[in-house]
């Protein structure tokens, strides 16, 4: 990483990868929903950090004042050969209207809860092999051992890629999700690897088409026309990176939570018919995805005088800490009845993956705690968060029965 | 008594069909749809509240 001066004051200079923000974020919104709900930063070229629920939401509905050209806040607000919006690199989660109903309306089908419900017999297989590897050893992670598997053997099955190349995306991940904070010649070179492995991937399903999304976007038609290459690439980039670091994120969470918590795992392991609302429980304490948007002209929002192509950090993370939304904000709460987080986002670009994400974390969760149920940190080393917009332990050491 | 779902707002978040899937499901983009003409009894209506109030588009409607 860069040297960079350490933040004072959230309101002013707020930096979502200072470490004090990167371990523990929570208090740090707090403390801003009380007296900057707006928190401002020249960093990054300028940008805006609402801490509300009721900005968050208020932006991610208004996409008339707010673009998706770009969703990661890095150094770079015009990077090269990114296609303008409203399409963006990235469609549809780059996309804004009118083109990105087009994009994602493409994409839903197979998201659908009736195709992604037909995963779950393969996804227990896959979850039950990674914890047989397992079997015999007392201390685990519980992340780089376990979670860190799971979205990776889905996706490639899914965009149909070999399923040993889980160890390949996890490198892509760290490059586009991670590594922000490089400067852009430095950053631009890391993504050639990528380039190059899905340009090999589409000649292959060129030449051998068969039933799977890579296929499904090559041959798709709208009006009659096939999408443009950078579209299809770029929808696969996109599912890719989507559907790995995020879905592990909140798997890890939520083991981390039952490994801190012991009365919190017994009440799981007991009565397992609240397993539907400690998932969503699990999802709105420890949401993993802050996404972010571009201030489309000058203008006045909330009360504070944006910018063109000021960013903006849309923490739904923070909304679903916000205690004017939430009863107990700040607890969890296993059983919680009432919860409307905002895990998945607000308003149209809604994670068209959310029912995969939470098949995958319920089986994730299920299998782990049927095969241990009990099991705490290992206090000799230390649990490591990541950085960046998608929040999650990358390492989760674990003392397991044998 | 009736629920039905503002197809306008609904942005597919699937918690309805999930909490009340004797009221909701969901079409074949994962849109959640009302089943049948959405006429809510005495039972049924705390179920399509509960649906209601984790709505996180507030899409859900009931009038009563
Ligand atoms: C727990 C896991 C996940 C979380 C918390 C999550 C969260 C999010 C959020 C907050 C957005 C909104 C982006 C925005 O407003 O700019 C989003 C969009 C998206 N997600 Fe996820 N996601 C998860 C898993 C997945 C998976 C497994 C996939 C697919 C394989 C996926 C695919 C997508 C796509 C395609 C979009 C763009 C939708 C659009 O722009 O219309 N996500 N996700």
């Amino acid at each position: 990483m860069t040297d960079k001066k350490p933040v004072k004051d959230f309101a002013t200079d707020w930096d979502h990868t200072d470490p004090k923000w990167v371990n523990d974020p929570y208090p740090i919104w707090q403390d801003l929903r009380e007296r900057c709900p707006v928190a401002h930063t020249d960093r990054y070229g300028g940008g805006w950090f609402p801490s509300t629920h009721e900005v968050v939401s208020a932006i991610a509905n208004d996409t008339e004042h707010f673009s998706s050209r770009l969703v990661v806040v890095t150094n770079n607000k015009y990077p090269e050969g990114s296609p303008p919006a409203p399409i963006g690199g990235a469609p549809p989660i780059t996309s804004d209207p009118p083109f990105h109903a087009l994009a994602r309306r493409l994409l839903l089908p197979a998201f659908a809860p009736g195709p992604i419900n037909a995963l779950e017999p393969q996804i227990r297989a896959l979850c039950r092999r990674h914890l047989d590897e397992l079997s015999g050893e007392q201390i685990i992670d519980a992340a780089s051992q376990y979670a860190q598997f799971i979205p990776p053997g889905v996706i490639a099955h899914m965009l149909g890629f070999p399923s040993e190349d889980g160890e390949i995306f996890r490198d892509f991940v760290h490059v586009v999700l991670d590594l922000i904070d490089l400067s852009p010649e430095v950053r631009a070179p890391l993504f050639v690897p990528m380039g190059e492995y899905f340009d090999q991937q589409i000649a292959d399903h060129v030449a051998h088409p068969r039933d799977d999304l890579t296929s499904y976007l090559l041959n798709v038609e709208v009006a009659g026309e096939k999408l443009s290459p950078e579209h299809v690439r770029g929808t696969m980039v996109l599912i890719l990176i989507a559907g790995i670091d995020t879905t592990w994120s909140a798997i890890g969470a939520s083991l981390w939570h039952l490994a801190t918590h012991p009365e919190d795992l017994a009440r799981l392991v007991n009565e397992p018919d609240l397993m539907p609302l400690a998932i969503e429980e699990f999802l709105r304490f420890y949401a993993p995805v802050t996404m972010a948007r571009l201030v489309k002209d000058d203008m006045e929002f909330a009360g504070c005088p944006m910018k063109k192509d000021d960013w903006i950090l849309l923490g739904f993370p923070a909304a679903n800490r916000d205690p004017e939304a939430f009863e107990d904000a700040d607890k969890f709460i296993i059983d919680r009845t009432i919860n409307r987080h905002a895990a998945f986002g607000l308003g149209i670009h809604r994670c068209a993956g959310s029912n995969l994400a939470r098949l995958e974390l319920r089986v994730a969760v299920e299998e782990f705690i049927s095969r241990y149920p009990v099991f705490e940190l290992d206090s000799s080393k230390d649990v490591t968060w990541a950085q960046g917009q998608v929040r999650g332990p990358r390492h989760i050491p674990l003392r397991v029965p044998v | 008594m009736r629920v039905s779902i503002d197809t306008e707002i609904c942005q597919g978040q699937g918690r309805c069909f999930s909490i009340a899937p004797s009221i909701f499901d969901f079409d074949e983009l994962g849109n959640g749809v009302v089943i049948g003409d959405g006429t809510l009894s005495d039972e049924t209506l705390s179920l399509a509240r509960l649906a209601q109030s984790n709505c996180p588009e507030h899409a859900i409607f009931i009038e009563e």
